[in-house]
């Protein structure tokens, strides 16, 4: 920097002190010594000009180099001067190279235009990056850190490596310094060098440090004729046809280097077949014999017998040609010091990289199971208390997120409508879920079968009637501004702010649930009916009204959770049904009535569901088709689930 | 314990005259050009649903079983008879294509053509491992009824013992109904995915025959199959294994008590109503022309279970009842045969709001008539209804006037 103003100051003195040598700078001076070269310049011999015009310190250097490159340099074909041509029409107008300062017209014909071909226009542009890397703007800095990675070289290194000095913001300098190890472990001519950044590379899990990893380990496949591996090749592996690479692919690569004749395809055979058919027979093959497999093959070669048609192998000639070559993968790099400890590295990497996304899928069960937990422990709460299966569980799930969605018509500022929807969709919720108990619920007693089938009718009925008012396409629940966007932990960890704030409310409900069940005298009298209600009736608890409190505060939480489930997913009039099944399986697998029972399932499942899915990523129908395998297995051993409960629903 | 003749049992007989009249009928006024072929497809398809009532009947009226499965069941019968319907088509038509080939075709070209026409939509062109023996008619129909039976074997032997019973079973049942429903919406499942198996009302070597006269032979073979099954769960259930079985249902530890197996009989009825189910679902989809994953979903299952509740369980004529009055009445209302209704500032579209009107009628029924449109005749015929109180296995099981009377019917 300082540098570079000193230079404007020395030149500015110096073209004052000698107006006459104004007419040829430095960088003219050099150019006209270097005519020929710079007029037809070729990519070994730009080099020396761009040293010689670098000796010169102008600082109009940049700007001519630049300009080289974008091909707006002109050569006046009168007195062979360079200048900045700008076309305008039918005349350039010229500026001095030195001053930049204007320096008259000339026309279109009269001046040659420089046109760097473009390896020359690499090596100007390598020229160039020296300048932007201490260029005053640190934006432009990074970019071209940025633009050097895309296209790395040994000499790029070394003039990073100057750079890394000067800078002196500490985040572009950090950002530097691992450019420079990156590019050090491929370009650097000093093999302990290399290997010492190889294995520093080894500490990060970073996209880029990987991607320069995997390109020091490049491999090229080659067929080693009669199985013997080329002096001095570094082979990464030998590779096995029929287990590491098919028996078709290893023979088409034997064909590619010209070993073995090409394969005869079925196609091909049956195209010489016919061509070759006369008076209703091949190769004395009556055509109509000609309706199977090995028919044909015999009558192929037969005709190659005669000629008519290229030779084949056989199985066993292709099976025996296999075994003589070999086919190799090389390491394009050399030297195996190199590779060993790119390899060693690379391996580091991957473990850590693994142990993130471990963590990563632990996140993301992590939020599933607590999706689970607030659809399900509704439901596991009144089949404790009532031992009903509610299967209209799933429409007060549905209910809820339409309130959300009916208070965001009418409240447009999203935090508040969040702020009233959960409380409202609580209500909606419960208050349904009360007028269902009363209604309906309370006449099946002691027929759970009956209930479990007049609670799918009212399911139904509440789904077709959210389709008749909503309509059938998925209706949005916007989340705030602050809800959105993921909160990103590390290079592969990462969590949606919307799955931790569930995470949150789920963690809210638990406790919540938890402080009534235990602390209240209504948990007492809940925990009463759940375990004998004809006792708790004689203790003078109304089992009727603690069933009808339960509905009510389950079928809220149920409510509640459909504004979370709607906040991420789309609210539809199925949004329910698509998680009562699971629901189901949480309170199966948990253990009825039981919270913590209904958190160990809700993890169990969500955590499996996620695991399956990752063992699995292309398909998540097969991952709840194993599932619930899995939880009819699981059945078999704890049929009463993970924490069995004593009471009256326990009786099956 | 003496048994009335099967014959001389009033509801026997009424359903035989019923089926014989209807089917009579049904062909002379299609012969007559009065009924149309749609007509007597859809007759059939309800002779078929009757079918599958029956079974659910046994299992959750007879046994107490509330199987939220037995429609996948149906379903499979239905896939396996399509997976030779279609490819044997499919072949024949593939054959005909390349006949004019300059070279015969080989077994092989055929096969590939075939697999590439099937399943060309899931992106692949070979055969998945199921369809290997699809092209032996005899082969796929042992598995109409062979497949259901062995899955309903499997999962019954797993769940009855760990004594899985009541909603808990429910649960499981429908469970497994999504699991299987999940599978086969995959496309790499072999069946297709979510397009499932389609042009089954094409019967291979029968194409000279018109839709008119196969959609007959269909609704005789249908009524042929109901009757003879009724025929045959009406002899199971008048008999000791129907008192045993009943009283399962009403009280399963005291049967337990007594002696008897409950889960050797429990399997027997789950399994024997599954193969009744998938035979009933060989002979509705090549009427109906299509199966797909979305006809297994548990929904359909449950609409089972709604059909038989409101027929009646623990009657096998109201099953059928049941499952013809309410699938015909979806028809006609979801058709868009029901009028609508103009409220004024409202109009009932009775396609959007018949399945409202079936939820709440549902519950109704559950709550009023709790032994459904059986109950009802019984009690507008007789003076006395044969059961009092509800038909679970919980509070008024076992009543005394069961203990004492006759089998029922």
């Amino acid at each position: 920097m300082i540098r570079i103003i000193l230079a404007c100051l020395a030149l500015l003195a110096w073209s004052a002190a000698s107006p006459a040598a104004a007419q040829e700078g430095p960088l003219q001076a050099v150019l006209q010594t270097n005519a020929s070269e710079v007029e037809r310049a070729s990519r070994r011999s730009v080099g020396e000009v761009l040293e010689a015009l670098a000796e010169t310190g102008s600082p109009q250097l940049r700007a001519f180099l630049e300009a080289w490159s974008d091909r707006r340099i002109v050569m006046r074909d009168e007195d062979g001067l360079f200048f900045f041509g700008e076309r305008d029409g039918d005349i350039y107008r010229l500026s001095d190279i030195d001053t930049g300062e204007p320096a008259g017209e000339v026309g279109r014909r009269e001046a040659t235009e420089l046109r760097p071909n473009a390896g020359v226009r690499r090596v100007i542009g390598a020229a160039l990056v020296r300048f932007q890397l201490t260029d005053p703007t640190a934006r432009v800095r990074r970019e071209a850190v940025e633009a050097l990675e895309r296209a790395p070289s040994a000499e790029l290194l070394e003039i990073l490596r100057a750079s890394i000095e000067e800078e002196e913001v500490p985040s572009l300098r950090a950002f530097k310094q691992a450019a420079e190890r990156r590019l050090t472990a491929r370009f650097d001519t000093d093999p302990a060098a290399r290997i010492a950044a190889i294995e520093d590379l080894s500490g990060s899990i970073r996209i880029e440090d990987r991607a320069a990893l995997s390109r020091v380990l490049t491999t090229r496949r080659i067929v080693a004729e009669n199985g013997e591996a080329p002096d001095g090749a570094n082979v990464a592996a030998r590779l096995r046809p029929g287990q590491d690479i098919g028996t078709e692919d290893a023979y088409s690569l034997l064909v590619e280097a010209d070993l073995v004749p090409p394969r005869v395809t079925r196609e091909a055979r049956d195209a010489a077949l016919v061509a070759a058919i006369s008076e209703g027979a091949v190769a004395g093959f009556p055509v109509a014999q000609l309706d199977d497999e090995q028919t044909r093959w015999d009558a192929y070669d037969a005709l190659a017998r005669l000629d008519a048609a290229p030779a084949r192998l056989t199985d066993d000639g292709i099976a025996e040609a296999l075994e003589t070559h070999a086919i190799l993968d090389l390491y394009v790099e050399e030297d195996s010091a190199i590779t060993d400890a790119a390899r060693a590295s690379m391996d580091a990497v991957e473990g850590r990289l693994a142990l993130h996304q471990t963590a990563d899928l632990g996140l993301d069960a992590l939020s599933l199971a607590s999706i689970y937990f607030l659809a399900a422990i509704g439901l596991a709460v009144t089949f404790g208390v009532m031992g009903v299966i509610n299967m209209a569980h799933g429409e007060f799930i549905m209910i809820g997120a339409y309130t959300g969605y009916v208070v965001q018509l009418f409240v447009p500022d999203y935090t508040l409508s969040l702020v009233i929807a959960l409380p409202l969709a609580f209500c909606t919720a419960g208050l349904a879920g009360v007028a269902l108990e009363r209604l309906v619920i309370r006449h099946l007693m002691h027929r759970p079968l009956e209930t479990l089938l007049a609670t799918f009718g009212i399911s139904v009925a509440l789904q077709q009637i959210a389709k008749n008012v909503f309509g059938t396409q998925a209706r949005p629940l916007t989340s705030p501004d602050w809800l959105a966007g993921s909160w990103q932990i590390s290079e592969v960890i990462s969590v949606s702010w919307i799955r931790v704030a569930i995470f949150v409310l789920a963690l809210i409900f638990l406790a919540a649930i938890v402080y009534v069940l235990r602390r209240t005298r209504l948990g007492l009298e809940v925990r009463a009916v759940t375990q004998n209600p004809g006792m708790a009736a004689s203790m003078g608890i109304d089992p009727g009204r603690i069933g009808m409190l339960t509905f009510g505060l389950g079928s809220g939480i149920a409510g509640v959770a459909g504004v979370a489930i709607g906040l991420y997913a789309q609210v539809t009039s199925e949004m329910g049904a698509g998680y009562i099944v699971q629901s189901f399986m949480t309170v199966v697998v948990g253990g009825v009535g039981s919270v913590f029972g209904t958190l160990a399932g809700a993890g169990l499942i969500g955590g499996l569901q996620k695991g399956i899915e990752w063992l699995n990523p292309s398909n998540t129908l097969a991952a709840q088709t194993f599932m619930i395998l899995f939880i009819i297995a699981f059945i078999q051993f704890r049929p009463r689930g993970i924490v069995p409960q004593k009471g009256r629903a326990a009786g099956g | 314990m003496t048994r009335i003749p099967l014959i001389r049992r009033p509801d026997v007989l009424a359903v035989l005259v019923g089926l014989t009249v209807l089917t009579l009928l049904a062909t002379i006024g299609a012969e007559m050009g009065l009924v149309s072929t749609s007509f007597v497809k859809t007759l059939g398809k309800t002779l078929c649903l009757c079918l599958v009532a029956v079974a659910m009947d046994l299992v959750w009226g007879y046994c107490g079983i509330l199987s939220l499965g037995h429609m996948a069941f149906f379903g499979i019968g239905g896939y396996a008879i399509g997976m030779w319907l279609m490819r044997a088509r499919t072949e024949d038509i593939v054959a005909a294509q390349l006949a004019n080939r300059p070279l015969p075709p080989t077994p092989e070209e055929i096969d590939q053509a075939a697999a590439t026409q099937i399943f060309g939509v899931v992106g692949s062109d070979q055969f998945p491992w199921m369809w290997v023996l699809s092209d032996v008619l005899a082969v796929q129909l042992i598995a109409v009824v062979l497949v259901p039976g062995l899955l309903a074997l499997i999962f019954g032997w797993l769940a009855f013992r760990s004594r899985v019973t009541g909603v808990y079973l429910s649960i499981l049942t429908q469970a497994g109904t999504l699991a299987l429903s999940l599978w086969l919406f995959q496309n790499d499942s072999g069946l297709r995915g979510n397009n499932g198996l389609s042009g089954l009302q094409n019967i291979p070597g029968l194409t000279h025959v018109p839709q008119s006269t196969l959609s007959l032979w269909f609704l005789w073979a249908s009524a042929i199959a109901l009757a003879a099954t009724y025929i045959l769960a009406a002899w199971t259930v008048s008999g000791r294994f129907g008192s045993v079985v009943r009283g399962i249902r009403d009280d399963e530890a005291r049967v337990r008590f007594l002696g008897y197996d409950v889960e050797g009989y429990k399997l027997v009825v789950f399994t024997g109503t599954a193969m009744i189910a998938g035979v009933a679902g060989a002979l509705y989809y090549p009427q109906a022309g299509i199966v797909n994953p979305a006809e297994i979903a548990p929904i359909a299952s449950i609409y089972l279970a709604v059909w038989v509740a409101i027929g009646g369980r623990g009657h096998l004529w109201g099953a059928i009842l049941g499952a013809a009055a309410v699938s015909l009445l979806s028809s006609w209302f979801t058709g868009g045969g029901a009028p609508d209704i103009d409220l004024g500032i409202y109009v009932v579209r009775w396609t959007d709001w018949w399945l409202v009107l079936l939820g709440f009628g549902f519950v109704a029924v559950t709550l009023l008539a709790p032994e459904g449109l059986a109950g009802l005749i019984l009690r507008l015929t007789r003076r006395r209804p044969d059961r009092i109180g509800d038909m679970g296995p919980d509070k008024g099981a076992l009543r005394r006037e069961e203990a004492s009377a006759e089998p029922a019917e």
